[in-house]
């Protein structure tokens, strides 16, 4: 499997585990139904990033289920966490969003649903970490701008339109703060109570 | 109810039962050959939007003269075809022409499709009647002036179009007969394969000659002639895996050729693969359209060999191999590959900047993918490395020039 995916490999890793560049991420490890659901987004135009729609346009579902189960399945080390250039204000900030949400805004915890130690919940709720500060912004805002969209009802766009600029840079910089969990698996399907319903997540 | 018709009932029944189980049947017989049919004739590919209900239309087609939108061809009476008779479905595909006598545009390729048997025509008038209706308005071309006058199709007609159903050469074999039907008619090939002109037409007498595709800025080589993709040095098994399962020891489909294989080409059963492969081949025998490009300097072309060489050792080899012999089908050769040595050499800078995966197929339905290279290598690396290839191993192409490679960063890949 690695061999056919080798295509995957000059952007993500040879193990899905990210590579240099800041705008991708990492896929090890990742719930195999997120990464399915991202893999038919990308095909069907869902999910707009050019090079990656284009790749995948005539490959079957059966064929994208194995590739989503061979990343989902792999568990190279993480990257070191970065160095925050914010200032510990921000970092603050970022770390009460994530954890605690704002109750007032209506916005919910990110711990709400990928987990208290945002390693993610099958079948389709991407773990946080390993990821960079760039992408985690980048997607934010393509929920925002219509650019990333899921199986409506689409929970992150109703969360990601209720953040600020600052908001997104806050939480971007604390979750790509974070060290490499003890534990890198995800939480059991259903185990966690979410404050919003999902399409890619039915309960 | 009379106690003895009661006692017929079964009798009855049992007659009605043979009298309508040929007819049932027939019709699914039918049924079947024009879903076959349909799909030789590829129409989900453009009547199917992305994300959208089958057959409903919808998709946009951008075209240099603006954009179209394809029409819902479910049977619902008032947005799809619903209301059409089976005669006005085949003056659509014979003559280009809506029940109303209008004109259709030529992106609907009837120019290919008026090849078609009317009883073809009938089969897949059937099946298109018997798939769900989904009420879809077609959505407003948006052209651009002048070509949102209809009119003009009248001129296009007068110059590319010639109405008439395939007339199979009795000097030649069943196979290249039922091959150059499916070929030149459903098929539709020549609406890429052979080169349009500035006027959205194609001449008969450059068929199959190939071309630059407008828009997609892939170029579909020629396939008549053995320096581009005719086949005459191809097997016969090697140009049905092509066709069929999107790889052969040759070469593997991509680009807009993938969509064909995906959609169409790998649901022909092997009769029709065949014949379509023996028509093929035998294309090649005609002429050779080949135009000199103008090469680069020696000093230029020579630097970028050396270089192309340390990124292709780098890069490519441990896939396509130390001297490019490929491990076919799934790592295609690029020693002695007539798409990479062709005079466009559009195909061969699009593969290293964007990479690919064949179609998955039930003859293949776990491809080997081609990374893209587009955010590793700089611009005089791609004209580098496509130059090599281009010209090693004894390949016989000219060398490219980064500036070629940094125009199609930019063409669409969608």
């Amino acid at each position: 499997m690695a061999a056919r995916v080798l295509a995957c490999a000059s952007c993500h890793g040879a193990e899905g585990e990210g590579t240099s560049d800041v705008y991708f991420p990492r896929l090890a490890g990742k719930p195999a139904g997120y990464l399915y659901n991202q893999l038919v987004a990308f095909r069907d135009g869902r999910r707009k990033y050019p090079p990656m729609n284009y790749l995948l346009d005539f490959l079957p579902d059966a064929y994208l289920k194995q590739i989503a189960e061979h990343f989902a399945s792999l568990r190279p080390p993480f990257p070191p966490p970065a160095v925050p250039t914010v200032s510990n204000e921000t970092l603050a900030r970022g770390e009460a969003i994530a954890t605690q949400g704002d109750p007032q805004r209506g916005i919910p915890p990110c711990a709400s649903c990928h987990g208290s130690s945002f390693g993610g919940m099958e079948p389709a709720i991407p773990g946080l970490l390993g990821l960079r500060a760039s992408y985690i912004s980048a997607q934010l805002g393509g929920w925002r701008y219509g650019t990333r969209t899921a199986i409506a009802p689409d929970c992150m766009q109703i969360v990601a339109s209720l953040l600020t600029e600052d908001d997104v840079k806050a939480v971007a910089a604390f979750l790509s703060s974070r060290p490499a969990p003890a534990d890198p698996s995800f939480a059991r399907r259903g185990s966690l109570p979410m404050p919003l319903a999902c399409g890619s997540e039915p309960n | 109810m009379p106690r003895t018709l009661q006692a017929l009932l079964p009798v009855l029944a049992a007659l009605l039962s043979i009298v309508v189980a040929p007819a049932m049947a027939q019709d699914a017989a039918l049924l079947a050959s024009g879903e076959y049919l349909a799909r030789a004739g590829d129409c989900i590919a453009c009547h199917t939007a992305r994300e959208g209900k089958t057959f409903a239309g919808g998709l946009p087609m951008k075209t240099p003269f603006g954009t179209i939108y394809t029409s819902n061809i479910t049977p619902d009476p008032q947005t799809g075809i619903g209301m059409w008779t089976s005669d006005q479905f085949y003056q659509l595909m014979h003559n280009g022409r809506f029940p109303d006598g209008g004109l259709v545009y030529p992106a609907m390729p009837f120019g290919s499709y008026t090849k078609v048997t009317r009883a073809d025509s009938d089969a897949i008038y059937a099946y298109l009647r018997s798939i769900p209706p989904v009420r879809q308005l077609n959505r407003p071309h948006d052209l651009k002036f002048p070509f949102n006058n209809r009119s003009l199709i009248i001129g296009w007609r007068t110059l590319f179009f010639n109405a008439g159903e395939f007339k199979p050469d009795p000097a030649k074999s069943a196979d290249w007969n039922r091959g150059a039907y499916l070929v030149e008619g459903l098929g539709h090939c020549g609406m890429c394969h052979t080169a349009i002109n500035a006027l959205g037409g194609s001449s008969e007498s450059q068929a199959f000659e190939g071309g630059l595709i407008p828009m997609q800025n892939w170029y579909a080589p020629s396939l008549t002639s053995n320096k581009e993709a005719g086949l005459g040095e191809w097997s016969i098994e090697e140009i049905t895996d092509y066709l069929r399962k999107g790889v052969s020891n040759r070469g593997a489909v991509y680009g807009p050729m993938a969509e064909v294989v995906y959609n169409s080409l790998q649901y022909l059963n092997d009769d029709d693969t065949r014949a379509m492969a023996i028509y093929l081949k035998g294309l090649t025998q005609g002429t050779s359209p080949e135009k000199p490009a103008a090469p680069l300097p020696f000093a230029e072309s020579s630097l970028l060999l050396s270089l192309g060489k340390q990124i292709y050792d780098r890069e490519c080899a441990s896939c396509h191999g130390a001297v490019g012999l490929g491990m076919p089908p799934h790592y295609p050769p690029l020693a002695g590959n007539q798409s990479i040595q062709m005079v466009s050499a559009v195909n061969a800078i699009r593969m290293v900047l964007n990479g690919g995966y064949p179609p998955g197929t039930a003859g293949n339905p776990m491809p080997y993918g081609m990374p893209p290279f587009a955010h590793r290598l700089s611009d005089d690396e791609v004209a580098a490395v496509v130059t090599y290839i281009r010209t090693s191993w004894g390949n016989r192409g000219e060398a490219v020039s980064a500036r070629q490679a940094n125009e199609l960063r930019a063409a669409t890949l969608n």
